[in-house]
């Protein structure tokens, strides 16, 4: 039973993963940039949301207001900096989003100091289900778990049947040619990067509660996720879906039964998977 | 190879008279903080071979620098001073060797792919020394005594003295600087340039460019190892900072800073990046906000990757090509 | 009739749902040239691709001299003696004429290991390389970089590669490409003379060079062969000169 507590934990870590992997994916993909930053957008998120649960006493209303700022920040972000890189080496897209971590750390540090913060679980949510006469689960784990694979259905159905989607897997494959077919490209790389903000936002915010929010919060979860696209396949929603879920419970797992190798077994994962497939479990369509 | 041209060539010897003659100002703390700098740009120069040359971007080089530190920390009993003359070469050599074997496993992926798969072994490595029991943990590990170049009774320089030190250092990183020249214009060196204009090419003109990527890969990583023997000589410890991500992205920002592809440009920029990072945290020009000095870097570098992608440089040359007519050819 | 030094049988790539070369059969004769020509899209460029090694075939063997070589990769033909220039100039454009060609001849003798003597100093190769410049008519130019030189020249440059790398197969994609009457001209004298001792395989869709250089004669639509033999006969052939609406377009 302790193992199905682990095995839960797993999940709801790969499906938090799914959705930040989800974004970097996307953005990799679509736009061909390599973003750095994302743990960093993360990072706002979860900020966001003690700021604003702080300030408006509940985090139903937080995560909305918070979303919406994302939105609008993603859009600042994209039409300022990040549509510079477009079409250039990943050497100065890399470093350009290493910049803005930098940026976005002391930003963080200078609004909301260094300390730890706590986000208050809504009460509606704040009790555990029992599963044996000593063990119970955390409902508002199962309520993260709930809302990603929500996300995550409305992404696949988003990609898959609307027709923005239809542009994202145009651009996906072959740019020039949706452009010359009347996508509108900049628009649709503002849209993605955008949403891909958002999506890494919004995982901080509902990740709050369970993970704290602390400085520094971003750097690990990057590395994790870069590994999550690296093995699921770059611009592919479904690898990135399969591989978090791999990771979240590989590294829960690990944790528990090789504490002192926990930290390396996702990496080494990472590199048997490549040794096997260089480009990924899945590509693209 | 493009060879450094007049203005660049003048200024560049004048750099070097004056840190030939610095330690004659007799200040400790700036003897050390140029002996750091000057370790970092052996390191530069190191990651210019494999991402200004071959076009190979790295963001897992530290992996490198870190674990001939560690090798060396974890080799040397504690209170001896261990023989510069055994140790060098050892650690160098393990340091080549796990080049060889992460190089034969990432070389299998190439462009973002290649990013993300260096920085995953990095981190790798850095968790490795940082949770178990084999590198001391976050703690890291101290160096109590620095290795010595003594043969016998004879001594050529005393590498305690902060002086002599630097002067070591300073003759290791010219060392490295006319090394890599050389390689750089051999028939392997010509490859890996060509490598990184036009791969495929090469390839249909008959070469292995797998071997070749992963002889650069190792001499890069060997030559890190090196960088970072002496980083933990001057140090007196090592600790699993030193193989973060973090560390392998300022060290390619000091490759942009100077300019990729011209060996002294990851020396001028080794010097020109940790320069600006005092800059930005001197108290005694920023006040308050020199604690923010992470701000002013992370703008800074935003800035260079916008205005000055091709790096100092490029404004050098410049400089020398004005009067001409036509444009060089280096 | 002299022996194939290249054969190909049944050689099929599909792209999807595309086939670009469909069973495609041929062989290439030393001291001959092979002229495959056809319309925009007949599947020449790809079929040039799976006999350099920039493409795998999906089914088909390729044979050199007797051994089987569809499974071998580009690098590995390129040393079997297969040379092979691009349509779409692909010359090393910061390098200078000369350097292009010293790379192409070093791929011979490639010295990885002395790291400490300068390329230049390798008399045999740099000389090679020169000799090949010689042959295409760039001496006078070697020193400019490949980028500054002319659209004609940079042809030429391919050719010149491609000499360096002493190849006895020569592979050659559409080397009139985008040249001037003039300049068309003078690359079928440098064609004609380097027939000799080579197998050429020539892709084009200029006729008259064509017609001036090939001993064989290949059409292609649609990835299929049409017909295959002495060019006059396959010139008169009617369903050629139907594919062909009479007369072949110009390529643009």
């Amino acid at each position: 039973m302790e193992f199905l507590i682990q095995v839960l934990n797993g999940i709801q870590y790969g499906l938090l993963l799914f959705l930040l992997a989800s974004g970097l994916t996307l953005i990799f993909g679509i736009m061909g940039v390599i973003n750095l930053a994302h743990g960093s957008f993360y990072m706002v998120g979860a900020y966001l949301a003690y700021w604003l649960a702080r300030e408006t006493g509940s985090l139903w209303l937080a995560l909305p207001i918070g979303v919406a700022i994302s939105i609008g920040i993603g859009i600042v972000l994209e039409s300022a900096l990040i549509r510079r890189l477009y079409q250039r080496d990943h050497l100065y897209q890399v470093l350009l989003t290493f910049g803005l971590i930098l940026i976005f750390e002391e930003l963080r540090s200078i609004l909301f100091g260094n300390d730890v913060h706590g986000v208050a679980i809504p009460p509606v949510l704040d009790f555990s289900i029992p599963l044996t006469e000593t063990l119970s689960y955390p409902v508002y784990r199962l309520f993260i778990s709930a809302v990603c694979l929500a996300l995550a259905a409305a992404l696949y159905f988003i990609i898959q049947k609307t027709r923005i989607g239809m542009m994202i897997r145009a651009g996906n494959s072959n740019r020039e040619m949706a452009q010359v077919l009347g996508v509108n490209i900049p628009l649709l790389y503002a849209f993605v990067f955008a949403f891909g903000f958002a999506l890494a936002a919004f995982a901080g915010m509902i990740a709050a509660p369970v993970s704290s929010v602390f400085p520094g919060m971003g750097h690990h979860i990057l590395i994790i996720c870069f590994v999550v696209v690296v093995i699921g396949g770059i611009g592919s929603i479904k690898g990135a879906m399969i591989a978090a879920l791999l990771i979240g419970i590989a590294d829960t797992l690990g944790k528990v039964l090789l504490p002192e190798y926990s930290g390396m077994a996702v990496y080494l994962l990472m590199a048997i998977v490549l040794i096997w497939r260089p480009r990924g479990l899945f590509q693209a369509t | 190879m493009q060879t450094p041209l007049k203005i660049t060539q003048v200024l560049l010897v004048l750099g070097l008279a004056c840190l030939a003659l610095f330690p004659l100002t007799g200040s400790t703390f700036y003897i050390q903080f140029f002996t750091k700098i000057m370790v970092m740009a052996i390191f530069a120069m190191s990651l210019d071979l494999i991402v200004g040359y071959t076009g190979l971007v790295s963001l897992g080089h530290s992996a490198f620098f870190g674990f001939a530190g560690y090798v060396l920390a974890l080799t040397s009993p504690k209170y001896e001073a261990v023989s510069l003359w055994l140790t060098l070469p050892a650690c160098v050599a393990a340091t080549a060797a796990l080049a060889l074997v992460i190089g034969t496993l990432v070389l299998r992926t190439a462009g973002i792919y290649f990013i993300m798969v260096t920085l995953a072994f990095a981190q790798m490595l850095y968790y490795l020394f940082h949770d178990t029991k084999l590198g001391g943990g976050s703690d890291g590990i101290y160096l109590y005594a620095r290795p010595s170049l003594a043969i016998g009774e004879f001594s050529p320089l005393n590498l305690g003295n902060h002086a002599h030190f630097y002067y070591f250092v300073l003759a290791l990183m010219l060392a490295v600087y006319f090394f890599l020249r050389k390689v750089l214009a051999s028939p392997f060196g010509r490859v890996l340039v060509s490598i990184k204009a036009n791969e495929a090419r090469v390839k249909s003109l008959g070469f292995q460019v797998f071997n070749y990527k992963l002889g650069a890969f190792v001499l890069a990583g060997a030559l890190a190892g090196l960088a970072g023997y002496l980083a933990a000589c001057q140090y007196g410890f090592v600790n699993p900072e030193i193989l973060s991500w973090h560390y392998s992205g300022v060290v390619l920002m000091m490759l942009i800073l100077g300019g990729m592809g011209r060996l002294y440009g990851a020396v001028i920029g080794a010097f020109a990046f940790i320069l600006v990072q005092e800059f930005f945290s001197y108290q005694d020009i920023f006040g308050e906000y020199a604690k923010r000095w992470q701000l002013a870097l992370g703008s800074f570098i935003v800035l260079v990757v916008l205005l000055l992608p091709r790096g100092l440089a490029e404004l050098l040359e410049r400089a020398d090509r004005k009067p001409a007519t036509g444009s060089g050819n280096g | 009739m002299a022996d194939a030094a290249l054969k190909v049988r049944g050689l099929t790539r599909q792209f999807g749902g595309v086939v670009a070369v469909n069973n495609v059969s041929l062989e290439i004769a030393e001291n001959a040239v092979h002229a495959v020509i056809g319309p925009n899209g007949a599947g020449k460029s790809t079929l040039a691709n799976l006999l350099s090694g920039d493409l795998r075939p999906s089914a088909g063997d390729i044979l050199f001299d007797g051994s089987e070589i569809s499974h071998l990769s580009a690098d590995r033909r390129s040393r079997m003696g297969i040379g092979r220039s691009y349509q779409k100039t692909n010359v090393f454009r910061e390098f200078t004429a000369l350097e292009n060609c010293r790379l192409a001849a070093q791929s011979r003798n490639p010295h990885p290991f002395n790291w400490f003597r300068d390329a230049l100093s390798y008399r045999g190769i740099v000389e090679a390389a020169q000799r090949a410049l010689a042959t295409v008519g760039l001496k006078e130019r070697m020193e400019v970089p490949a980028g500054h030189l002319s659209h004609g020249e940079q042809r030429q440059l391919e050719i010149a590669m491609c000499l360096a790398t002493n190849p006895r197969v020569l592979i050659l994609d559409e080397p009139l490409a985008g040249m001037g009457a003039e300049e068309s001209a003078a690359m079928v004298g440098l064609l004609k003379t380097i027939a000799a001792g080579h197998a050429v395989l020539l892709v084009e869709h200029d006729m008259d060079a064509v017609f001036a250089l090939a001993q064989v004669l290949t059409v292609m639509v649609n990835g299929i062969v049409l017909d295959t033999g002495d060019p006059q006969k396959v010139r008169a052939n009617p369903n050629v000169q139907i594919a062909y609406l009479g007369r072949p377009e110009d390529h643009a």
